[in-house]
Formats: C-alpha cells, structure tokens, sequence
C-alpha cells in the first residue's frame, strides 16, 4: 500500500522528521498541566504555526499535536468524551499545512502512551488499550494523517496493542520507544529487544526507532543497537536537544543547534533514515541539522568513543546488550 | 535450576531463611515471602526485626539494583508486590506493638500529569524502608498538595512530573509554599525521568531524586539532618 511516507522513502536516503511539540506550545502561551490537545479546537491558529515551524526548517515529517489524545490521557482534564474531535482536528489542521507546502509533507498522527500498566501487572488490559488506540486511530485518519506515528512506549505489551489497533484502522504506522533507563526503556526493554518485538509483529510498522530518552548521545547507542541486527525497515532517531534546565520561568533544553546538527549527521551515519529531534528541538534545531544533513557526506559507522566525544558521555555504562551486562545481586531461583 | 524446587522454607535456619527471603524478594515470589514472614513470627521473631532485616533488607537490594540498571520496573513491581503480601501480615502487629515509623511523606504526581509509575514505585519503596506514605494519586493541583501537607504534617513533601509540558507544574507549588511562608517547614523532593539535580534546584526543591531507591536513601539522609537541627 502506497502512502505519502512509502513514497518519499523510495526516493530518499534519508528523510528529517520534526522537533518538540510541548517545549514550543509552551513558547505559545501553554500553560504548564494543561492539555496540549485541546488547543486543536481552541487555537488552531497556534497549532499551524506549530506545524509551519517545521515545515519551513524543512522537515519532511511533523507529528500532529495528538501525542495525549488518548482516553485515558484526556480524562484528566474531563475530554476523554473528545478524543474523535481532538485528534481529527489535529490532523486536520496538518493535512492543510502539507497540502500547503508546495511538496511532499508527511502528516504523522502522533499516538503516545496511555500512562497505565498494562496487565497483569497493572489495570490496563490488552482489549482495552486497543480499544483507547483505535479510538484515537479512527480520528487522526478522519482528520487526513498519512501515517500514524506511535512515540515513547516503555512496554512491548503497549506497543504490541498499538500495532493491533492499527491494523483496525487500516492504517500504516511507524513507531519508537523511549530508552530511558540505563539505556533501556523503562520496563527494561534493550535495543535487540525491540529490533525482536518489531519482527514478531503481525501488523509491523513501516519504520521503528527510539525518541525522547535522556539525551543525543544515548539515542545514538540506541540507534547503533538497531541498526547491528540489520536494517529491515527505517530506524527512526529522534532524541532531545539536550537535558531540561529551568532558566527564567521557563524550560530550557540545553543543547545548541550546532550539537543537534552533529547529531543529525551521526544518526545517519549510525543507521538512522528518518532524524529529527524531541523535546527542546526547535526550529532553529531544524534548521541546523537540515543544513547538515544536506551538505555534509555520509561517513563510516561511529564508534561509541566517537559519539561521546563529540555528544557527551552516556547515562550509563552498559545499555543492557553485549556482554558487559552488570549481575544481579542476589541469586535467582525458579520463578513462579 | 531443577534442585531448586526443593527449598522447603521451614527447613533453613533462621539465617538462611532471611537470606532465602531476600532471594525470594527479588524474585517478586509473594507466596514465598508470607511463607517466610510466618515462620519468622513462630519461632519467636520481632515484627519490627523481621521487617527491617528480611523485608527491608531484601527491598534495599531490590533498590539497588533498579537504581543500577539490574532490575526494571516489572521485577521491582513484582518485589513491591511480594513486600506487601509480607506488610499486609507485619502491618497490625506493628501497630500493637507501637513501631515507630522514620518519617512521614505525602507524594503526588503534579496537575496534567498521569504517569505514576514511578511515583509508585517511590510510594513502595518509601514505605518498604519504614517510612509512612500518604498518596495523593496523580493529576493534583496546587490546592490538593497544600492541603494534604496542612492535614498530614509530613516530614516531606515529593512531587514527580514525567513530561516537558507539566514540569514547571512543580515550581509553581513551590512558589506557592514560598509564598505562604510554609516551603521551609517540609523537605521538598522531586522526580521524574527527563529532570536532573540541576533542574531540581532551580524550582527549589531540596533534591532531585533519579530513581526510587534514591529517593529512599535521599529522604533519610535529610529526615536525619533534620533530626540534627532541631532543638534538643
């Protein structure tokens, strides 16, 4: 099946995806707690201007401002009966922005998680979690989403359920996950493990990768995880600018420009087709890592030395893959 | 490990038994863990010993390596699990006996927010190290933390945001406390994935906590300055 993302892949060697939604919303007036998504139907005017950024950086990719647009993320502030409007009118807003473009944009229905635990360890049971993602699903394909965009999971059970709901909506998708702890994903998920998870799937997605995460050098490490297990499908880098400060009332990613431009150029020398950033990636971000991507040439696969050097030191000394795993330190015995 | 199955708890000294109970905890087995808390309290234990030395003891390890990379949240929440079924038999008789708790905390994910699981797990934790944990659940205001600090009085106030979009949320709180002259009166903690200390600071809190074993050694570490400070 052929859509505006299948079409630009076949063309492309690489392609740039957007940058942050929150950290600029905020720039906008956003105040902190409130939900991003309602302002699909409040103020669809900074909603476009939110797109726009992106796509005048160059981006060839933007994510729709949907990422809680689940019910279980709008129920905290009473919309969870909104979830069709909000996310159709998020894709509707980008459909208009890509249309408007004058060349191929993709318009990506970002899907994020539902903050629950799935089962049995937690409440969130499968049918139900494909239920909350087809919901949302339904609404980003009414509003004219190309693909659906699936961003910072922890739990394969999440991610699996999304692919399921997916595939209900009849919709391609793409979809990463954030390695956020030790270089794993929160529920301890590594870089083989997912390169497995994705080929286990029966409804796979276009294209998989890592976002958000601790900062550019992890994502890399994580991208060069991927990428050692064959590259099947485009693997997707889209770490953050840096690490949040808080300077004059306000969120502040500290890395510059210039660093995500090396970012960019390192992504795809780790494997990466699809780049671009996360939060604190603004369009100035863009702008610099789009140059970078255009005018530099591609090199050998970074060494991990050569990341650090050149992004700063890991957040941990292992990331859970290769041999060098810490033991645990009490003795297992028989499980269950 | 086929000889395994062949661990009958009643059968260890009480030394073993501890030691097999903190295996036993970090392998989240909750049956095991009443098992063990049983024989403890039949062979004459303390609740408050079995509790610290075995269960406390066993979640410190379980803490250590969550904070190390080892473990992830589906064994800690399998640990945790196995903790309480061992609490759930400890807890009344604690309460007979009049054991004392370190400190008192009430914890909260902040307005907009609804990632808890690592609140959770520093709920967990907290009270697997002896401390009393009021939860507030997620998605509070303002107004819900003050007046839960007003009622309960806790040593210390924890606050954790996950997303780019609600981590000012705990500044503002802060402030709020700054302006009623009560911010001193508590120590502040904050936690979630993408913050670090720097950040922690600059909102004014006392200390960024990285993960929930942090939290745990953190807390103590101030509970027992606090206990310095105050007149004797």
């Amino acid at each position: 099946m052929s859509n505006a993302l299948s079409r630009l892949l076949e063309t492309r060697d690489w392609l740039m995806a957007d940058g942050a939604t929150g950290t600029n919303l905020f720039n906008m007036g956003l105040s902190s707690g409130d939900a991003p998504e309602i302002w699909n139907l409040e103020h669809p005017d900074r909603i476009k201007t939110l797109y726009s950024l992106a796509v005048d950086a160059g981006s060839d990719i933007f994510l729709t401002n949907s990422f809680g647009g689940n019910a279980s993320r709008l129920k905290l502030h009473g919309a969870e009966g909104q979830v069709r409007e909000l996310n159709r009118a998020a894709a509707e807003i980008g459909r208009e922005v890509a249309d408007a473009s004058g060349r191929v944009v993709v318009v990506a229905g970002s899907v994020g998680p539902t903050g629950e635990i799935m089962a049995p360890m937690g409440p969130l049971t499968h049918e139900l979690a494909v239920e909350m993602f087809h919901e949302q699903a339904e609404g980003l394909k009414e509003g004219g989403a190309d693909v659906l965009w699936l961003e910072t999971i922890s739990a394969p059970e999440e991610y699996a359920a999304a692919a399921e709901a997916f595939k209900l909506a009849d919709m391609p998708w793409c979809g990463t996950m954030s390695f956020d702890t030790a270089g794993r994903t929160m529920m301890g998920l590594t870089s083989e493990d997912m390169v497995k998870l994705v080929r286990g799937l029966d409804n796979p997605p276009m294209a998989f990768g890592a976002n958000c995460g601790v900062g550019a050098s992890d994502l890399l490490r994580t991208v060069l995880g991927f990428s050692a297990h064959g590259v099947e499908r485009p693997i997707i880098a889209k770490g953050n600018a840096g690490i949040p400060k808080y300077e004059d009332g306000h969120i502040h990613y500290d890395g510059t420009p210039e660093l995500m431009a090396e970012y960019a150029v390192m992504a795809r020398d780790c494997g990466a087709t699809i780049i671009g950033g996360c939060c604190g990636t603004m369009a100035a971000h863009l702008e610099k890592m789009h140059d970078a991507l255009s005018t530099r040439p591609r090199g050998p696969r970074p060494t991990l030395d050569q990341i650090t050097a050149l992004l700063g030191g890991f957040s941990s000394a292992s990331d859970g893959t290769g041999d060098d795993v810490p033991a645990p330190r009490r003795n297992r015995r028989r499980r269950g | 490990m086929s000889d395994e199955e062949d661990i009958i708890l009643a059968d260890l000294d009480d030394e073993e038994l501890v030691q097999q109970m903190m295996d036993d905890l970090y392998d989240g087995m909750r049956e095991e863990i009443e098992e063990g808390v049983n024989i403890l309290l039949e062979r004459g234990w303390e609740p408050y010993r079995i509790l610290t030395e075995a269960l406390v003891g066993g979640m410190t390890i379980v803490g250590a390596d969550f904070r190390d990379g080892i473990l992830f949240v589906p064994e800690v929440l399998l640990a945790a699990n196995a903790m309480k079924g061992g609490m759930a038999i400890l807890k009344p008789l604690l309460a007979e006996t009049g054991a004392r708790t370190i400190g008192k905390m009430v914890i909260g994910t902040v307005k907009g927010d609804i990632h808890d699981i690592g609140k959770n797990l520093v709920s967990m934790m907290m009270e697997g190290a002896g401390f009393e944990v009021i939860d507030l659940g997620i998605n509070n205001a303002v107004e819900a933390y003050l007046e839960a600090i007003a009622k309960e009085q806790p040593d210390i106030l924890g606050m954790s945001a996950l997303l780019t979009t609600t981590m000012p949320y705990m500044k503002v709180v802060i402030d709020t406390m700054k302006d009623q002259g009560i911010r001193d009166d508590y120590i502040v903690l904050v936690g979630g994935a993408p913050l670090n200390e720097e950040f922690g600071r600059a909102i004014g809190a006392d200390a960024y906590c990285r993960d929930a074993a942090v939290a745990v050694e953190t807390a103590k570490t101030f509970i027992a300055r606090k206990h310095n400070q105050a007149p004797a």
